[in-house]
């Protein structure tokens, strides 16, 4: 039995110390070794040391079946090291990242492209030698092509025909089939992780809660979790609880509002309007609670920043019936439509295999059949006293992201109606202290889209010398580019939006 | 003299009316109030004011397309009888002039679209031109079973048959092709099974993203033209099925008026219960549809 690795729950703070700093060849063959067993990579990253001027590489893996999160360590002394993705896909989008912010080279990795477009952190390193004036425009680099008299190339984006976020997509075609499709995002970038660094201050909660925006309780729980880890504090169950609500609701809106969506882009109406108005619906329940309809404010280190009176929980509770009939008679309707099932099924199909390796997370990855879920696997919070039943499917296509959502829309219901019933009384907010220093905690959450894990570690000023954001997006744009391979390029807007995922999430 | 008047202020008039019952059907199904009927000329209105950009890359063929969109089904117009017994223009062989007036309109219009070099527009064009090859057979299977009843090759006595004899001793082909008829109405005006017209998403569209670089009039246009082709072809259709031979013209008018909305109301019916099919399964729905044209001419010279 070895363990080189420090074995965590989540969301638990450790002194760095306690993370031994290993040689690189046996952290990555540690981390092969633990993938290989079924661990999943939740988060790999690098943070500079500039007193030595190298490199200190932090990886978590989860280990779903036993509850707990492996945390490695190591100095990379060069800045060229052999690149893990050949052996483990799911690190590609990790080490591209690490290259562009650090200037390391992945030896080895097939496809090492910039993610987000921007300038290497460590000054006058650049993973691709590009000088410090040479200016740096998100989307111009090489992308794949497929050569041939038959081949066209469809690119689209970033500007779009509809009011989204942008993103450059590039489609190989043979007539309407896609051969390979790439996605290059970067539009989005704000810098936040380098923003944070030296926080916590006062502008890191609204950076949290905007980074993805309709995933702000999600966030700025998974924040508010590692802060109050590595500050020893403790929020009360009262807290947890409304904390759970709250997340819950937005799980709600966001797959109410994807279902009615899904149904709009195969030109089916009904469903389509009722879901939009159901949406705000629940939108409006979370505004109930803190006067905000994505939730901004009501989670705070510490607990939450409102309350809920008697009154209030009846209310909520009688608005949420409603909401439950509703939006079952407009989603009932959608699968009961032969003509919808028929344009779901088959479509952008994601197999049990690719799924897992390239580490999709969330509805996508348990609509293919994998079974991952923080609220089952690590919880935290509230999510420690409750069993979850994982909503999956097997079939890995658009009506199997559509199912997985109707289900999950059921249990989040059911949960908060329990969570109403069962409030602990006590306060809603416990004081915060200073953070410990030389410390690092793992703190994940589900969120509607995923996992969304973050890692906070603090130097010896009790500072954040990183802190480290991995929303779901981050893993699962590359399956959204897997379930259009042999697929139809008019399927493209439906897959996408039975992925949904964010752009600004991603570009952080 | 009156009759022809009447006839070319109807077809200026009310088409753009067609979509905007359209609109308001869906809209009742999804349960909203919806835009009001006039929506549609609001819209044009407004276009015709606007400016139009011209891409740089683009020549004098994509102008071309949109003027073609308005000029093909307003000719076309001209030889199908509305209220009327018989059309402003008509002569033997008139139905080949009419089908390929459209099939005009949309050369210029996939034209126009390659004119811009764009990848989406050559997409489009590419989609639109496959689906009407196969649209177009069943138009004129149709077309022949007509002219078999009426035993004429001119579209005004074609569309008088069916209430005269037609539906007394062919019911059956003429169920048939009022079935494929119906198809072929969906499929060319880009409507709900085959595409969408309210979508924005470039990838999925097939008429829409032909004309996605155009814009002020010359969007006016083509929207124009496109509720003139929805009625042109709805024509064929309700002159069919409606009888329009009683001996007061103003009967006879309120009875084609009438049909034509009622027919709006069933596009939009359909719209609103059934979701776009998937892109490969279209040509099927296409060959159905001629297929049904066919065996109405199948049974008619048994």
């Amino acid at each position: 039995m070895r363990a080189r690795f420090k074995r965590v729950r989540n969301p638990e703070a450790v002194p760095l110390s306690s993370v031994g700093e290993l040689s690189f060849e046996l952290f990555r063959g540690e981390i092969l070794e633990e993938v290989g067993n079924g661990r999943r990579i939740a988060s790999l990253f690098g943070l500079p040391d500039e007193r030595r001027g190298d490199v200190v590489l932090v990886v978590v893996l989860a280990d779903d079946a036993d509850g707990r999160l492996l945390v490695g360590r190591c100095r990379l002394a060069e800045d060229d090291y052999p690149s893990l993705t050949p052996l483990c896909p799911e690190a590609h989008l990790f080490e591209r990242e690490m290259a562009e912010q650090l200037g390391i080279r992945p030896k080895g990795h097939p496809w090492l492209k910039p993610v987000r477009f921007h300038r290497s952190w460590r000054k006058g390193r650049d993973a691709w030698g590009r000088a410090d004036t040479e200016p740096i425009v998100p989307g111009v680099t090489n992308f794949f092509r497929v050569e041939g008299e038959e081949v066209h190339e469809v690119a689209v984006g970033p500007v779009h025909a509809g009011v989204i976020e942008p993103g450059h997509f590039r489609f190989q075609c043979h007539g309407e089939e896609v051969f390979h499709l790439e996605i290059s995002l970067g539009y989005q970038h704000r810098g936040i992780e380098a923003a944070l660094v030296g926080g916590p201050g006062k502008r890191t909660i609204p950076w949290m809660e905007t980074l993805a925006g309709d995933t702000t309780i999600g966030h700025t729980a998974a924040y508010c979790q590692a802060l109050e880890s590595l500050a020893g504090a403790r929020p009360s169950p009262r807290a947890e609880a409304l904390r759970g609500v709250a997340l819950e609701l937005e799980r709600l809106a966001n797959h109410t509002g994807d279902l009615g969506a899904l149904a709009g882009d195969v030109g089916y109406l009904p469903t389509m309007s009722f879901c939009g108005r159901i949406r705000g619906d629940f939108l409006n329940m979370t505004a109930f609670l803190c006067g905000n309809r994505f939730g901004r404010g009501l989670v705070r280190p510490g607990g939450t920043g409102f309350d809920l009176d008697a009154e209030g929980v009846n209310q909520l509770r009688n608005r949420l019936q409603t909401a439950r009939d509703d939006v079952r008679g407009a989603v009932e309707l959608l699968f009961a439509t032969s003509t919808v099932v028929a344009r779901f099924e088959g479509a952008g199909i994601v197999t049990e295999k690719d799924a897992r390796e390239i580490g999709l997370v969330g509805p996508a990855a348990r609509a293919s059949g994998v079974d991952r879920d923080v609220r089952r696997d690590h919880p935290a919070g509230i999510y420690r006293d409750v069993a979850w039943q994982l909503a999956t499917a097997e079939t890995g296509d658009v009506q199997g992201r559509a199912m997985v959502r109707w289900t999950e829309i059921q249990q989040s219901i059911a949960f908060i109606l329990e969570r109403l019933a069962t409030l602990p009384a006590g306060p809603v907010r416990a004081a915060v202290g200073a953070l410990a220093p030389g410390s690092l905690a793992v703190s994940m959450t589900e969120g509607w889209r995923g996992e969304i894990c973050h890692v906070g570690i603090t130097g010896p000023d009790g500072r954040f010398a990183r802190y480290k954001v991995t929303d779901p997006s981050f893993h699962n744009w590359f399956g959204l580019a897997l379930a259009l391979r042999e697929g139809q390029i008019s399927d493209f807007p439906l897959c996408n939006k039975s992925f949904n995922l964010s752009y600004c999430g991603h570009d952080l | 003299m009156l009759e022809t008047v009447l006839h070319l202020v109807v077809v200026l008039t009310v088409p753009p009316l067609l979509l905007g019952v359209i609109g308001r059907t869906k809209a009742a199904f999804a349960g909203r109030t919806g835009a009001p009927v006039l929506q549609p000329w609001y819209d044009l209105l407004r276009l015709f004011r606007k400016e139009m950009v011209l891409s740089t890359t683009t020549t004098w063929v994509f102008l071309v397309g949109p003027v073609l969109a308005v000029v093909a089904p307003l000719a076309a117009s001209l030889l199908v009888p509305f209220g009327g017994s018989r059309a402003p223009v008509s002569f033997s062989g008139d139905l080949v002039l009419f089908a390929y007036l459209f099939a005009l309109s949309r050369f210029f219009t996939a034209a126009a679209a390659l004119d811009t070099g764009s990848a989406f527009e050559g997409m489009g064009a590419a989609r639109e031109v496959s689906f009407a090859c196969l649209a177009e057979p069943a138009l004129f299977f149709g077309l022949l079973v007509l002219g078999r009843i009426s035993g004429t090759l001119s579209l005004s006595s074609m569309l008088s048959a069916p209430w005269t004899t037609g539906w007394i001793t062919a019911g059956a082909s003429l169920v048939l092709v009022v079935a494929g008829w119906f198809v072929v109405l969906l499929a060319e005006n880009s409507r709900i099974p085959f595409d969408d017209p309210n979508t924005h998403l470039e990838l999925t569209m097939i008429h829409e993203v032909m004309v996605l670089d155009h814009s002020g009039p010359a969007l006016g246009l083509i929207l124009y033209g496109s509720s003139l082709k929805l009625f042109v072809l709805g024509t064929l259709l309700i002159r069919t099925v409606v009888p329009c031979g009683a001996s007061s013209p103003l009967v006879n008018w309120v009875a084609f008026l009438s049909g034509m909305f009622l027919l709006a109301v069933v596009v939009g019916v359909v719209e609103s219960v059934i979701a776009r099919l998937r892109m490969i399964r279209i040509p099927q729905l296409l060959v159905t549809a001629c297929l049904l044209s066919a065996f109405g001419m199948i049974l008619l010279i048994r």
